[in-house]
Formats: C-alpha cells, sequence, structure tokens
C-alpha cells in the first residue's frame, strides 16, 4: 500500500467512525453476539478475508479500533495451528548430520503481537501466561517419546526459525493512539503465511487487568487459478500427477519440434 | 515480477524458476543428464521446501528429458531396445528403493543417506570421468606417443560373456546378456529412488564403461530411460507426499524446453571425450558443494522440517 493510500484510508476510517459506532450492533452480531450500547472496546479490521492470488507478496491489514477508557492496547493476531518437528544437526565424524529432533504439537502457523507499552508493564506473567500473550507465554505440546532435556533450546530454535521468516512478530509502541480514543495498528502478513482461519485479539488492559476484549475472525484462502490447483491436487491425486507428466511430455515434444522448424 | 507457487506457498520472482529451468534444460541436452541433481539442491537454496523441489525437479526433467531425446531420436541416437531392458530393472529397482526409502525414515537417517550418497556417488563417479576424459585428451594432444594398450571394457571379462540370454543391441553394436542392463537399471533405479533425482549421470558412464555402448547413442538411450523413470517418481508424489507444484513445474518446464534445445545443438560440436570430461568436472563440483554443506558448521544447528501438510 502506497503512503498515499494509507492516508487516504486513514482520514476514511476517521469520518466513517462515529457510523462505525453506530453500526457495531450489526457487526458485532456477526463475531460476538450483541455487545452492550457503551461498549468500552470497539474494533475491527480493514479487510475479513485476505485472497492468496498468482501475484500475492504478503499484505498489511489495518487493525482499529475505539475505546471509551483509558488503558493500554494489546492486539494479537494468530494464525491457525499444526504440528512441527525441529531437527538438530550435530557434527558426527567431522560432517553436519541431523541427530536429534523433537515434534511440537500446537504451533500457531502466525503469532503477531504488539501493544501500546511493553507487556511486563502492562500485565502480570500470570495473565500473560493464562491467554498466551507475547511470543515467550506461547506454549507448545510436546508430542515426541522420551525426554529431551535440552527441550527448551528446540523451543526456541522454532521461534527464531518463524521470527525469521516473518511468521511470529512482537513488537511495542506500534499501536497508533489518534486522540485520547481512536487508536490503529498495521499487521503485515508475508506471502508464507499459513491459509486459514486466524482470530485478532484486542484488549483494553487498565491496573493489570482486562477491561475489555474483543475478538475477530480473519481468513487467508487461496483464490482462482491458485485456489484449483491446491484442491485438485488434493481431491485427486492420481490424476492430478498423470496431468502433470502429461503436461511436461506435450510441452517437451512441443519445444522439439517448434525448434527443429527453425 | 512476483509469483506465487500454490503449493510450495511462497512467492518467488518469476525469473528465477524460468533462469533455472533454463539453465538445467541446457545441460541437459548437452550431457544427456536429467540435471535433477543440480535441480533440486538449487531450488532448496533458493527457499523452495525440500519435497517440493524433488517433485518438481522430477516432473520437469521429464519435460527437458522429451525435448532432448526427441532430438537425439531424429539423429538416429536412440537404442529403443537397450532402453526398454534397462527400463525393466529400473521399475523394479526404484520399487525396491522406494521400500528402503521408507525403512530410513523410519528408523531416522534418511537426511543422514541421501547427504552422504549423494556426496560419495557424485563424488566417485566425477572422479572416475574426470582421470578418463584428462588421458583421452592428453593422448589426443600427443598422437606421436606410443598407444596405450586397448581398454579392457567390463563387457570383455570372460564372466560377463558367460552370462545367459544374450540379446543382440543392433543399435549399441553390442551382443551382451540381458541381464547386464537389467542389473544396472535395478541399482540405478535404487538410488535414484532414494535421491530423488532421474540418475542419468550415474547411467551416463555405466552405459560407456560397464556396458560398452558408444557415446553418442548413450546420451538418447539414457535420456529415453530417464523419462519413464521421472515421470513414475513424479506420479508417487503426486499421490503420496502431494508436493507437485503446477505453478512451479510450468515455470521451469518453460526455461528449459529451450534451453535443451540449444543444449543438444552445442554436444552436437564438442567430442565425446570432451562432454564427458565437462560432465564430470560439473558433477564433481556439486559433489563438493555439497560435501562443503556437511563439512561447514550450519549457522544455526536447529532447522525446522518444512511444515507441508
Amino acid at each position: 500500500m502506497t503512503g498515499g493510500g494509507r492516508i487516504l484510508l486513514l482520514l476514511g476510517l476517521l469520518l466513517a467512525m462515529p457510523a462505525a459506532a453506530l453500526a457495531q450492533q450489526g457487526r458485532a452480531a456477526a463475531t460476538r453476539g450483541p455487545a452492550p450500547a457503551d461498549a468500552p472496546l470497539i474494533t475491527d479490521l480493514s479487510a475479513h478475508l485476505i485472497a492468496i492470488t498468482s501475484s500475492f507478496t504478503g499484505t498489511d491489514l489495518l487493525l482499529f479500533g475505539a475505546i471509551d477508557e483509558p488503558g493500554d492496547i494489546v492486539v494479537v493476531v494468530r494464525g491457525p495451528t499444526s504440528a512441527a518437528v525441529v531437527r538438530r544437526k550435530e557434527p558426527i565424524a567431522g560432517l553436519w548430520l541431523t541427530r536429534r529432533s523433537a515434534s511440537f504439537d500446537g504451533v500457531p502457523g502466525f503469532y503477531v503481537v504488539t501493544s501500546s507499552r511493553p507487556l511486563a508493564e502492562i500485565a502480570p506473567s500470570t495473565l500473560l501466561s493464562r491467554l498466551q500473550i507475547g511470543i515467550d507465554s506461547l506454549r507448545f505440546r510436546f508430542t515426541g517419546s522420551g525426554i529431551i532435556e535440552d527441550l527448551p533450546d528446540f523451543r526456541d530454535a522454532l521461534i527464531r526459525q518463524k521470527r525469521r521468516e516473518g511468521l511470529y512478530q512482537q513488537s511495542v509502541g506500534d499501536v497508533d493512539f489518534l486522540g485520547p480514543k481512536l487508536f490503529r495498528t498495521a499487521i503485515s502478513f508475508p506471502a508464507t503465511a499459513p491459509v486459514g482461519t486466524y482470530q485478532a485479539e484486542v484488549y483494553l488492559i487498565r491496573d493489570e487487568r482486562i477491561i475489555a476484549a474483543q475478538s475477530t475472525p480473519l481468513f487467508i484462502d487461496k483464490q482462482g487459478f491458485e485456489q484449483e490447483v491446491y484442491e485438485f491436487s488434493r481431491a485427486e491425486p492420481a490424476v492430478y500427477g498423470l496431468i502433470a507428466v502429461l503436461v511436461a511430455m506435450l510441452s517437451g515434444w512441443l519445444a522439439a519440434v517448434v525448434f527443429r522448424k527453425n | 515480477m512476483q509469483i506465487y507457487l500454490p503449493i510450495a506457498e511462497m512467492s518467488v520472482s518469476i525469473w528465477l524458476p524460468l533462469g533455472l529451468g533454463a539453465a538445467v534444460g541446457y545441460l541437459s541436452g548437452l550431457f544427456g543428464v536429467g540435471g535433477g541433481f543440480l535441480l533440486t539442491p538449487l531450488l532448496i537454496f533458493i527457499g523452495v521446501p525440500p519435497p517440493v523441489a524433488v517433485a518438481a525437479s522430477a516432473n520437469q526433467v521429464v519435460a527437458s528429458s522429451v525435448s532432448a531425446v526427441y532430438a537425439h531420436w531424429r539423429k538416429g541416437n536412440v537404442d529403443f531396445k537397450m532402453g526398454a531392458v534397462l527400463l525393466a530393472g529400473g521399475l523394479a529397482g526404484s520399487g525396491f528403493g522406494a521400500y528402503l526409502f521408507a525403512v530410513l525414515k523410519r528408523i531416522g537417517q534418511l537426511d543422514a543417506v541421501i547427504a552422504l550418497s549423494y556426496v560419495v556417488i557424485l563424488g566417485l563417479i566425477g572422479s572416475l570421468m574426470m582421470t578418463d576424459s584428462i588421458r583421452l585428451l592428453l593422448r589426443s594432444r600427443r598422437p606421436a606417443a606410443a598407444p596405450p594398450p586397448r581398454r579392457r571394457r567390463m563387457n570383455d571379462h570372460p564372466l560377463i560373456r558367460a552370462l545367459p540370454l544374450k540379446l543382440r543391441f543392433r543399435k549399441s553394436q553390442l551382443y551382451i546378456s540381458a541381464l547386464l542392463p537389467i542389473a544396472l537399471g535395478f541399482v540405478v533405479g535404487i538410488l535414484a529412488a532414494i535421491m530423488g533425482v532421474g540418475a542419468g549421470f550415474m547411467l551416463v558412464p555405466a552405459m560407456i564403461y560397464l556396458l560398452g555402448m558408444p557415446t553418442a547413442v548413450v546420451i538418447g538411450t539414457s535420456l529415453m530411460q530417464i523419462i519413464f523413470v521421472t515421470a513414475n517418481v513424479t506420479m508417487l508424489h503426486a499421490i503420496s507426499t502431494q508436493t507437485v507444484d503446477l505453478t512451479l513445474v510450468l515455470l521451469l518446464v518453460a526455461g528449459s524446453v529451450i534451453g535443451a534445445q540449444y543444449g543438444v545443438r552445442h554436444g552436437a560440436r564438442l567430442r565425446g571425450e570432451q562432454i564427458r570430461g565437462l560432465l564430470a568436472a560439473l558433477v564433481l563440483g556439486v559433489a563438493i558443494a555439497l560435501a562443503t554443506q556437511l563439512v561447514i558448521p550450519p549457522d544455526d544447528a536447529y532447522f525446522l522440517e518444512s511444515g507441508l501438510r
């Protein structure tokens, strides 16, 4: 999104904000049922569906909202969870080979947390841990057998890798306040963000207590040719494979014939 | 210009797979190898998850081999009878190789075996071919030197001559036991299944040194066998791992079919021992690059197994 586009969108959002507040009743019904008229926290996303098409290179979404009471804002976006295997290379007779591995379950494919102040200053660690707010509070279930003494190292390596790919992000101060009530933050999704259902959670926290929370679903899905290819490869793998082989043979033959004529 | 790969679930510049395809296609036309042993590591290097890289390489090798074999076939350089006998052994071998693959995976040593077999086999074959072509090149430079004794090919050995099931391979000017090419196809099939490549780089020297086929016929014939082996591998991956990325394959194929044509043309201008010397250098280069990766301590000892669902 260009800078100009961002400013235009922001202006639009500011103008639309009173209307959005009025329309909240209807929209909230889709997410969490009717919110009380004096809800201290109202939030929404600039889009609820990210479509992956052939030109998809990742995208930014705007999460915005309004608060009725002062406090700190914590935004957490969680992607679909899956299993993950971390392997460790060790030198064996001078060669770096894969030796040990640890498998985890319940690993979110995407996890972004951003807050108006450092998490430790906003809320007690018990609260953060219970709600799995902050990358350090994420709980992965170890699913392997036996005891791995350096299991935390494997867990750290998993997080390190996800952070490198931009799939896990944690930041402080990226929540912009526009006056005392309005706030917004940009969430960036890399091209490798997994497809599935995401949850965008916003917490309003004051005096180490949660005043209000709202959760909004978000979907990332493949569309068009990408979706068709993906679904076909799952639904009819043998036919898909046959097509892949035939396409390769045909294009190889075609190229050979075309080049012979030249 | 970026393009999203639906199965690899990543976004790459469109020129990257096109360029890789063209480079590998050129080499496949020049040497008669599928190029999978080059393409798989290169795809992994640009960030494609390994299972997707293996499947895509196999699939694109089908295309580049068809394209290259056509040119060889028109020159009459394909021994279909030999190709069919090799293939019979190859299909049986790749079936057994797939079983070995599963066993190694269960005992957790698959990665080590794949890495080591790449280095050992590429290194061994590369050095053998390199010594041989250097000797031949030196000899052709010094015609005055006394001619060395005629090199005994494997198929001259009395024990091998005694094998039953003798067949006449007219194109290859050979009259040998069918058991030889069947055994060769079987061994290459095992390695192909474990290493996930068409294994032309092993087949070509083996056909020259073990079977004693003329170099010109070897390339076309090995390409023919590679088409079927890689088509089989593509099918297996589409069904079992579901990692065949058609978008990636189409881009690789578009680059490779064009590259392969230039490869065949340039190959026709080179002498047999020159082609073998260049292929030896390439195979050795890949072996050294892979060995370096094994020896140098990685930046991060931990890595995440690609989370393909």
